[in-house]
């Protein structure tokens, strides 16, 4: 297959565009989402390709958007819907747990919701209290829903692809801070575009990630740091500047998620640093620090550590003091290394 | 506080009547039958500004047939409706008393509200969805192809229950039927309901969808997003306001109702309204023709205020002498649609007391022939139920991992 250099939202289009091909069942909706092509271009030129039938613009009313998309999935439609950002979905989030989450369960499977929920989130770009947050914890506590976090152009497309063909509903979050290039928490430096990254190649046609699968992002011995979406880049940096050979797994699905590869990699490192962006308290990493506990107990030579956003709402001016940098994950790791 | 100026307070609605003293149904504003006016199903929705502050009605009160909404219906039909909503209020009746026998966990009537979901089944077409309430238990009573055992043994959440326990009574499913499955979480089906029926209109099909609420649920902001989303796309769907004047203890003007209408928001939105007499089985299925009519032809959503009157209480919870007059229904100006529907047909010859009687006995052995053959299956209260297991599936379409280790650990807890 060709492959391209692409960046997350090229290839998040590029997603979309090929299920728009292939799946006439598929369309695509939300805020500035048809003619103008999305805020952060991600669905720029489907419109004009696929007609306004099948993409097009909705109003300012995320309950709206995912309701119409759960009774457009109880017809038999495949909707692809977009939260402009991901702090705005709570208005939605009635429908989203009441609703498309049990809609089989209740049901017995009389009625379906195989809809797609994008939303932008995640920090690091001066986006204050309402424009950077990090709710994944709100819909991996849902049963019912998947939830997944791509960290690159290649996973973004294909889990993309993935979600949107399961058959169950999908919470499909997209770091922005990683939309043009990958981003260490070095916020000093230049940005690094995708087109200088392997990552950023990207086949052009059909492919899945598969759900439900995490990969080794890093391969080490020391350490295993569990992190998701702009984390994952941070945990890269901590490792490489403090000389430490932490095993880094993205975890891409965060739930349902697969449970054997952190299992192993933490049997073999036997210590453990979980990462996320998300405020710490109840945070994903909890759930993920008591399955590692649950399952890794007798290999583990260390207490878990766990770096998060503080307990606060994401402030302005104090971006740098409160995003996890690979300061703060570079002294996790050199924590659990001394214990 | 500035001199002079009067302070300001607060207002909150009250229903004129509470246990002990007798409602005035006066802020009805109620129209005679036949007076109401009937435009044709092009109409733009500014011009259905005076239909959303009267009421379309059908029959007079001496049972005739009236005016112009007076819908082309032969005997048969009516029959079929007569019997559709007696078939109803049994059915309601005996389940009534099967939760207080302790059979069914808990159950919703829609005593004198038979007419509204009875007449308007019968004027949808097969493959359209409805996204019911869980007070339109009607829509499957009055179909001909839907099991009243199926229904049973979901209340009683037995062995064959087709949602296999997971429900509360009363939550019904039937995509078959175009009957969609009822949420506890009020509102959410009405926003789902204009989804389906865009995804229709997406396909290039003709089926339309039906959205239903009650008056109290309009206070929720889905109903704001159906109306929105219905104009904004012209939806095909119908959308359906039961003002049954209750919202379990709060009385309509608690939900917004006070001086106003459920209708006229529909027009406030650009959505052509009617307010219709819910208690009038002629004046359902007249209006229910138009709005069907409107949106299978492209012309867009309608919204139907149905002013009718909860005559039960809420629910088996539920006990209304506690906030409103014992007697209520008995003065409540546009009666029971029973008695209606039956005064019109014996009226043109179409009906007696021995058929009444005899189709009131005819039913009333169905239901309890059905009730037996669904309590063969077993009860919530006998324990035949679906298997632990089956509470693990359907989550998801495949049971990921962790259910799976959840329902071994369960069956080794229950093997001890």
């Amino acid at each position: 297959m060709r492959v391209a250099q692409m960046t997350m939202i090229q290839a998040l289009r590029s997603a979309m565009d090929l299920m728009l091909e292939r799946d006439d069942n598929v369309v695509i909706y939300g805020q500035d989402v048809g003619y103008f092509g999305g805020v952060f271009r991600c669905t720029e030129g489907l419109q004009a390709k696929y007609g306004s039938s099948r993409v097009f613009d909705a109003p300012i009313s995320e309950g709206g958007i995912v309701g119409a998309a759960i009774g457009m999935g109880a017809y038999g439609l495949r909707p692809v819907v977009e939260v402009q950002f991901a702090d705005y979905f709570y208005p939605a989030y009635d429908q989203i747990v009441s609703e498309a989450a049990r809609l089989r369960y209740r049901s017995a499977g009389d009625f379906t919701a195989p809809i797609t929920i994008r939303m932008p989130c995640g920090g690091g770009i001066y986006g204050g209290q309402t424009h950077s947050q990090s709710p994944e914890v709100l819909f991996t506590h849902v049963c019912g829903l998947r939830t997944v976090m791509p960290s690159n152009p290649r996973d973004a497309k294909g889990l993309l692809i993935a979600s949107i063909e399961n058959d169950d509903p999908v919470i499909f979050l997209e770091p922005k801070r990683l939309y043009n290039g990958p981003f260490d928490g070095h916020h000093d430096r230049p940005l690094v575009p995708w087109s200088a990254h392997p990552l950023g190649e990207v086949p052009e046609g059909y492919y899945t990630v598969p759900l439900e699968s995490a990969t080794v992002f890093r391969p080490g011995t020391a350490l295993t740091a569990i992190a998701y979406g702009t984390m994952v880049y941070v945990c890269e940096a901590a490792a490489r500047e403090t000389g430490i050979d932490a095993e880094i797994i993205d975890l891409r699905s965060l739930w349902p998620l697969d449970l054997p590869t952190l299992v192993a990699s933490v049997k073999k490192t036997g210590r453990c640093v979980i990462v996320h962006e998300a405020t710490r308290t109840s945070g994903f990493g909890a759930e993920l620090t008591a399955l590692v506990q649950e399952h890794c107990f007798y290999h583990l030579e260390a207490p878990i550590e766990r770096v998060a956003g503080w307990d606060t709402p994401y402030p302005h001016a104090q971006e740098w003091a409160y995003f996890p940098g690979p300061a703060r994950v570079g002294a996790a790791f050199r924590r659990v290394m001394e214990d | 506080m500035s001199q002079g100026t009067p302070s300001l307070r607060l207002h909150v609605p009250e229903p004129t009547g509470r246990p002990g003293h007798e409602t005035d149904f006066s802020y009805l504003h109620l129209s005679r039958a036949g007076e109401v006016r009937r435009p044709p199903v092009e109409a733009s929705p500014a011009d259905t500004s005076d239909l959303a502050y009267t009421l379309v009605r059908v029959l007079d009160e001496e049972g005739r047939a009236v005016g112009p909404w007076v819908p082309e219906a032969d005997a048969a039909l009516l029959r079929r409706g007569l019997v559709a909503m007696m078939k109803t209020r049994i059915f309601d009746a005996r389940m009534l008393i099967a939760q207080r026998q302790k059979k069914i966990s808990f159950y919703m009537q829609c005593l004198g509200e038979e007419a509204i979901a009875t007449g308007h089944a019968l004027a949808l077409a097969p493959g359209d969805m409805c996204f019911p309430t869980y007070r339109q238990q009607g829509l499957l009573l009055a179909r001909d192809d839907v099991s009243m055992v199926d229904m049973i043994c979901e209340l009683l959440s037995n062995e064959r229950d087709p949602l296999k326990g997971r429900q509360l009574p009363v939550c019904y499913s039937m995509k078959r039927a175009g009957f969609f499955s009822i949420s506890g979480n009020l509102a959410t089906q009405f926003i789902q309901a204009v989804g389906w029926g865009m995804a229709s209109a997406i396909k290039g099909d003709t089926r339309i969808a039906s959205a239903w609420i009650g008056d109290g649920a309009t206070a929720e902001s889905d109903f704001h997003t159906a109306l929105t989303f219905a104009h904004v796309y012209r939806a095909p769907v119908i959308l359906n306001v039961v003002n049954n004047q209750w919202a379990i203890s709060t009385f309509q003007a608690i939900a917004g109702g006070e001086a106003t209408t459920f209708a006229a928001r529909g027009v406030g939105c650009g959505i052509a309204s009617l307010r219709v007499d819910g208690n009038d089985w002629l004046a359902v299925l007249a209006a229910s023709r138009w709005a069907a009519e409107r949106a299978r032809g492209n012309l867009g959503p309608s919204l139907i205020e149905w002013v009718t009157y909860r005559a039960g209480a809420h629910s088996t919870s539920d006990d209304p002498s506690r906030y409103r007059p014992a007697d209520d229904w008995q003065h409540f100006p546009l009666g029971d649609p029973i008695a209606r529907l039956a005064q019109h047909l014996r009226g043109i010859g179409a009906w007696s007391d021995e058929e009444h009687e005899k189709t009131q006995a005819d039913l009333e052995a169905q239901v309890s022939a059905a009730l037996k053959e669904a309590e063969r299956y077993g009860s919530l209260a006998d324990g035949h139920l679906h298997g632990a297991a089956a509470m693990f599936e359907d989550v998801y379409e495949h049971m990921p991992p962790h259910l799976q280790a959840q329902r071994r650990q369960l069956e080794q807890f229950q093997k001890g």
